[in-house]
């Protein structure tokens, strides 16, 4: 296990200098991070100049990458367009969105397994087919179809919920949100959760578990779902990841000030510090969220070994 | 979001190895059990027929599937509205009249008036250009690209595969919505290609971990070995004995890709950074109406409506043909 982690962690490293510089390159081409700090009036050229030498601007580009990550590993990840250190930004976004992640999951474990238990054990029945259809449907429509039409209903036509969300954005605000963000991946658990449920109720065990008479919720909670879960917990696993990178349309719908407002504000304003430093973290979560879900998937699968 | 994984999770459970074992692991069990009709595929004790291959079988279950049916039947008509739009909207779609801005249906007007005043229904009907070029667009080159990468680095294997699997690794690491809005908001260009672009280069490394997977499996067969001893050449083994028994589980994946891909294609319009007028996108229409959607929700539900139903219809279609595909089910 120690071996295959350290394997990994190896393996991380090309990817993670691949995919941020691919970033910090195309951000690089986004066109003149100076300009965009003037706005729209024309930048004093002594000044501009004394930026751009500030900036290492007039470095070429492996060069900037190059200080760029060395600034990262000492903590400094720049300034934003607004004159904030990126990592205060970063301190203010992160919570709101890691509970907006936080709320998002908790509907897929709840409403997602529980459906998908449900339709798994109804296979063919009436019900199982309109869960099915129903699940199609949410993964069809896209998300920001989804969150403008609920947050009209439950936001301003029944005043269920506050419309938009406070800058404090507290768990209970983020309630609506949340289902928003999490209605495609609750599709995708209920579906993963019946077909495993289906596939094992059919499994010998079950059936020797049926044989020596054990009674019924011990039989769907100890073996049934036990083994059942295994994929749907590495899928949600996986989708922190996808969940904290795809909040962006999420957020802007209901205006939270997380992650993806200031990664949508930083492209809108060129500012390179912002867009680059946000990607890193996400990708770097991103990757060790993967490499936690193949360590779990060995935890809960015995079959399974890394050497 | 659907820009998540195109690929269902139905398909098997997130494989471990995040890199390389994932895909292949999850593509090898598909094309185990591919193979299963092809052996079985003559019923037994039956009229003795000439042995149904896997595609005449999965043909069979396809034709008696209403899901299926009716896909198929909403694809057809939305390929037709994207070639020939004026067939049934005869309006122009950038035609505006401001006297009209918001205002509900009305005769010849059935969907009512946008923002600018433009008729609702011929936008909409004009809009599917946009999102099946895109969609179909994005498909074939992910579909091609992957597979060709994905399937030499299975044949091959050594270095090539390596460094295509990290390479694919750094592309999977990007979050898709992300990567389209720094990627495109460099782009000023109107047309679908920049979109199809992207998608095709954040895409392929999805497509080519399943025919990596698929062809390693179809490469271990004993008809391979066999033509191998009968010395064949890369070329022939690669297109006559494996490509026709790899190709399955990449024709599913790509069928509910091409879904995710419109999706995709909305969303970034949505955004700013997709399609951008003048180009008629059902995207560019639900955000500009998504201001309004307190005073004109007509402007926002239409498109939406028809966006949604084409997704649905090749997500639906994709998961007939998994399940056509797939015995391990029936």
């Amino acid at each position: 296990m120690g071996r295959y982690v350290i394997r990994r962690l190896l393996q991380m490293i090309p990817v993670f200098i691949g995919s941020t510089f691919l970033i910090f390159f195309m951000v690089y081409a986004l066109g003149d991070p100076v300009a965009a700090l003037f706005g729209d009036r024309a930048p004093d050229p002594a000044t501009a100049a004394q930026i751009r030498n500030d900036l290492h601007l007039n470095d070429p580009l492996w060069k900037q990458y190059l200080i760029y990550m060395k600034n990262i590993f000492t903590g400094d990840f720049g300034t934003a367009f607004n004159g904030e250190s990126v990592t205060s930004l970063m301190g203010s976004a992160f919570p709101v969105t890691i509970r907006l992640t936080i709320v998002a999951i908790l509907f897929e474990i709840v409403i997602g397994i529980s459906l998908g238990v449900l339709t798994g054990m109804r296979r063919g029945k009436p019900d199982d087919t309109g869960v099915l259809l129903l699940t199609l449907i949410v993964i069809s429509v896209p998300t920001f179809v989804t969150g403008y039409v609920l947050q009209y209903l439950f936001g301003v036509q029944w005043g269920w919920v506050s419309p938009s969300v406070s800058p404090e954005a507290p768990f209970n605000e983020l309630i609506l949100p949340g289902l928003v963000l999490a209605l495609v991946s609750l599709a995708y658990v209920t579906r993963l959760t019946r077909t495993s449920i289906a596939e094992n109720t059919r499994a010998d065990y079950l059936r020797t578990a049926v044989a020596k008479g054990l009674p019924r919720h011990r039989i769907i909670i100890r073996h049934l779902l036990r083994n059942s879960l295994i994929p749907v917990v590495t899928f949600i696993g996986t989708d922190v990841g996808f969940l904290m990178g795809g909040a962006i349309v999420t957020e802007r719908i209901f205006n939270i000030h997380g992650v993806g407002y200031q990664l949508y504000q930083g492209i809108l304003r060129n500012n390179a510090p912002t867009v680059v430093g946000f990607v890193t973290i996400l990708v770097l979560v991103f990757l060790i969220a993967n490499l936690l879900v193949d360590l779990l998937y060995a935890v809960l699968d015995p079959r399974i070994r890394y050497a | 979001m659907p820009e998540r994984n195109p690929l269902d999770p139905e398909q098997g459970p997130i494989a471990p190895g995040g890199g390389y074992g994932a895909g292949m692991d999850l593509a090898a069990s598909d094309a185990d059990t591919l193979e299963y009709p092809e052996s079985h595929g003559q019923e037994p004790g039956g009229p003795a027929g000439k042995p149904r291959s896997l595609w005449s079988d999965a043909w069979r279950d396809l034709r008696r599937n209403p899901v299926f049916i009716i896909s198929v039947l909403i694809i057809l008509f939305l390929v037709f509205i994207s070639l020939w739009p004026g067939t049934i909207a005869t309006q122009d779609p950038l035609q505006a009249n401001l006297q009209k801005a918001q205002a509900g249906p009305e005769a010849g007007h059935p969907f009512g008036f946008d923002q600018q005043g433009r008729d609702v229904y011929t936008r909409v009907v004009y809009g599917a250009r946009a999102s099946v070029t895109v969609g179909v667009c994005a498909t074939l080159g992910v579909v091609l690209l992957g597979s060709v990468l994905g399937g030499l680095a299975g044949f091959f294997g050594g270095w090539w595969d390596a460094i295509l699997s990290r390479i694919s690794d750094v592309f999977f690491g990007i979050p898709v919505v992300l990567g389209g809005l720094v990627f495109l908001s460099v782009v000023t260009n109107s047309t679908v290609w920049p979109v199809v672009g992207f998608m095709v280069l954040l895409g392929w490394p999805q497509i080519a971990r399943i025919a990596r997977g698929s062809v390693i499996t179809a490469r271990q067969n004993d008809y391979v070995q066999a033509a191998r001893a009968l010395g064949a050449g890369n070329s022939r083994m690669l297109l006559r004995h494996i490509a026709p028994n790899a190709v399955a589980p990449v024709i599913v994946v790509g069928t509910i890709a091409l879904g995710t891909y419109i999706a995709l294609e909305a969303t970034l319009s949505y955004l700013g950074v997709g399609l951008k007028p003048p180009t008629v996108s059902w995207g560019i229409d639900i955000s500009d109406a998504s201001n309004q959607i307190r005073n004109a929700p007509h402007m926002l539900l239409w498109p939406a409506g028809a966006l949604s139903l084409t997704v649905l219809a090749f997500i639906m279609l994709g998961d007939a043909v998994r399940d056509a595909l797939d015995p391990k089910l029936r």
